[in-house]
């Protein structure tokens, strides 16, 4: 029986639950207050020169969402098959070392990617774009003039990818450790091989945390900062998907961090409305994670 | 006929040798019970016979296992297909969680025939569920979570999913332990029918559950003195292949027929066991 008397305890639990939603409240009714007279500002109030809140708002979420999306197609493959080796393949001690490894990549500075993003990673695929572009240029992602530079959306991407993936891979690999061991011998005792005991047994089990590993991954990518400011020199307004050229989309985590320390009045507050924008994508796919992992009723 | 043929048996852990120098042969279409107190290394042989003990960390045997004949651990014999042919059901009931009670049966189907039609597949599962005394139960929500059912009715779920890749033997590991008695009757009564069809071995802590179902019982034992007295022998004779010092190996002390092990027991131990003296 559960006591529904009011202990200290359960004080304190409800305390902190209600807290944390208030400091939510507090901190959405902070940018709607504050980012609200953007929404009705026009042409010389807002940053950028701007036209209307709309015009800026709508390139940098396009921007935020293309990059990180395109991250995570890179990171979430890598993360499971990280994940899947060190829990079912992996001698123990590789195990063991290679797992230490990922913790310590997550706990690498996002400007320390950013530099290699753009001392390492983006000279070294300027090549590597020039023959994408020549040679799969009818698809439309790698259609355009390919950058000399290598400073592009996609390198902007797999620089988020490589940083999201050590999250995203151990969120994933902690499932996988959870996995039954009663399930995994059913499986094997049905005489499935190693992978099929994988896919009967361990990918249905961690399910839902695959699903939470991304959403994580991607939550981090999205608001993401100090790699893309980094790597991407931004054309203003820009809404395209070409990945390999010079002119690239910003995106919304980028774009606050460059122009905050300038900005006033007015200005601030397209920023703040922007914040929201962002807020509000988190939340979008946070609720689509939800939908994707709910419990089936019937 | 013979079905299984168990040759100069020892089963590791690593180092530790667990079940030392089992010889026996097991009936087809027969049920064989093994009975011993815990630890003496039943669930270690019977995971020997389906391949199932090197899934383990350090698993590994020496000796021989036939199956109708074939060396079950033969160079270049899969231990996936062997697993095919001889099926095996767990102590804790273990359907598949996220799957229906459907899709559990046919797992291990769809494993090698991808393609198997609509029909073929409802008549398999069909079939399936009736071998294991499920279908009545079940059959208006096969589409429901295997994992929903009753722990007797899951147990059964899971001897549905074993038979359904139609193997020769079926083995289990003390599958009523978890059980009710009803549920235990039921299963019981299920492998008296299983039996026109498979080969069953059953591991069982339970006495009168081998008298009552099994048509031969093999008594085990990890005799600590019996051990000793072996390895002393051994070193005297300048025999070095015995480990020495570890804890007792398990060991068949007695195979024989079911009445006849359990009325007219030859070997001491024996007795004392089915008398309740130890174990
Ligand atoms: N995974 C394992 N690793 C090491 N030793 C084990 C393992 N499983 C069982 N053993 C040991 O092997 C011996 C036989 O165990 P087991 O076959 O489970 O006995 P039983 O089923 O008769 O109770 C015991 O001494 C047990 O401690
Ligand atoms: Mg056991």
């Amino acid at each position: 029986m559960r006591s529904e008397t009011l202990t200290p305890q359960r004080a304190g639990a409800a305390a902190a639950a209600f807290s944390v939603v208030a400091a939510l409240a507090a901190v959405l009714g902070f940018l709607l207050i504050q980012g609200w007279p953007a929404l009705s500002a026009g042409l010389g109030e807002l940053p950028s020169h701007a036209e209307n809140m709309w015009q800026l708002a709508g390139p940098l979420v396009f921007g935020s969402v293309l990059v990180a999306a395109i991250a995570m197609l890179f990171a979430l493959p890598v993360a499971l098959g990280t994940a899947l080796y060190l829990v079912f393949y992996a001698p123990k001690r590789v195990a063991t070392v290679l797992g230490g490894a990922l913790d310590l990549l997550a706990a690498v500075p996002s400007v320390v990617y950013g530099l290699w993003g753009i001392m390492v990673l983006a000279p070294a695929l300027a090549g590597p774009y020039a023959w994408l572009n020549e040679n799969l240029g009818w698809i439309p992602f790698f259609a355009g003039e390919a950058s000399a530079t290598g400073r592009t959306a996609l390198t902007a991407a797999l620089v988020l990818a490589v940083m999201v993936l050590p999250l995203t891979a151990s969120v994933i690999r902690s499932a996988l450790a959870l996995v039954p061991e009663a399930s995994i011998e059913g499986a094997y005792a049905l005489g499935a091989t190693r992978w099929e005991t994988i896919k009967l047994a361990a990918l249905p089990f961690a399910r839902r945390s695959i699903v939470a590993g991304s959403m994580l991954g991607l939550g981090r990518a999205l608001g993401e900062t100090m790699a893309v400011a980094m790597v991407l020199s931004p054309t203003p307004f820009l809404i395209g998907i070409k990945l390999l050229t010079s002119e690239n989309p910003n995106t919304v985590a980028a774009y606050l961090a460059q122009t905050f320390p300038e900005s006033h009045g007015i200005e601030t507050s397209a920023l703040i409305a922007l914040g929201l924008a962002l807020f509000a994508i988190t939340c979008a796919v946070n609720s689509l994670a939800r939908w994707i992992t709910r419990e089936k009723t019937k | 006929m013979n079905e299984l043929e168990i040759k100069d048996l020892n089963a590791y852990y690593g180092d530790f040798l667990a079940v030392s120098q089992v010889n026996m042969d097991i009936p087809d279409k027969s049920i064989t019970a093994f009975i011993g107190p815990s630890g003496c290394g039943k669930s270690t042989l019977l995971r020997t016979l389906n391949r199932m003990h090197e899934a383990v960390p350090g698993g590994r045997i020496t000796g021989e296992v036939a199956l109708e004949g074939q060396d079950l651990y033969g160079s270049g014999v899969d231990p996936v297909g062997v697993r095919r042919k001889v099926g095996m059901v767990f102590q804790k009931a273990n359907p598949f969680p996220s799957m229906s009670i459907y899709e559990n049966v046919i797992a291990g189907v769809r494993l090698r025939n991808k393609r198997i039609s609509r029909k073929d597949a409802d008549e398999l599962v069909e079939r399936s569920l009736r071998q294991a005394n499920l279908w009545d139960e079940v059959h208006d929500r096969l589409q429901t979570p295997g994992g929903a059912l009753s722990g007797g009715q899951q147990q059964r779920l899971c001897i549905a999913r074993a038979v359904a890749v139609e193997p020769k033997v079926i083995l289990l590991d003390e599958p009523c332990s978890a059980l009710d008695p009803v549920s235990t009757l039921a299963i019981e009564q299920l492998l008296l029918e299983l039996k026109e069809r498979y080969t069953v071995v059953i591991v069982t802590h339970n006495m009168q559950q081998a008298a009552r179902v099994s048509d031969q019982t093999a008594f085990f034992h990890a005799d600590a003195e019996a051990w000793a007295e072996l390895t002393r022998l051994e070193a005297t004779l300048g025999d070095k292949s015995l480990p020495q010092g570890t804890r007792p190996p398990g060991r068949l002390v007695e195979y024989a027929p079911t009445d006849e092990l359990f009325n007219n027991p030859r070997n001491k131990a024996t007795a004392d066991y089915l008398s309740g003296r130890f174990g």
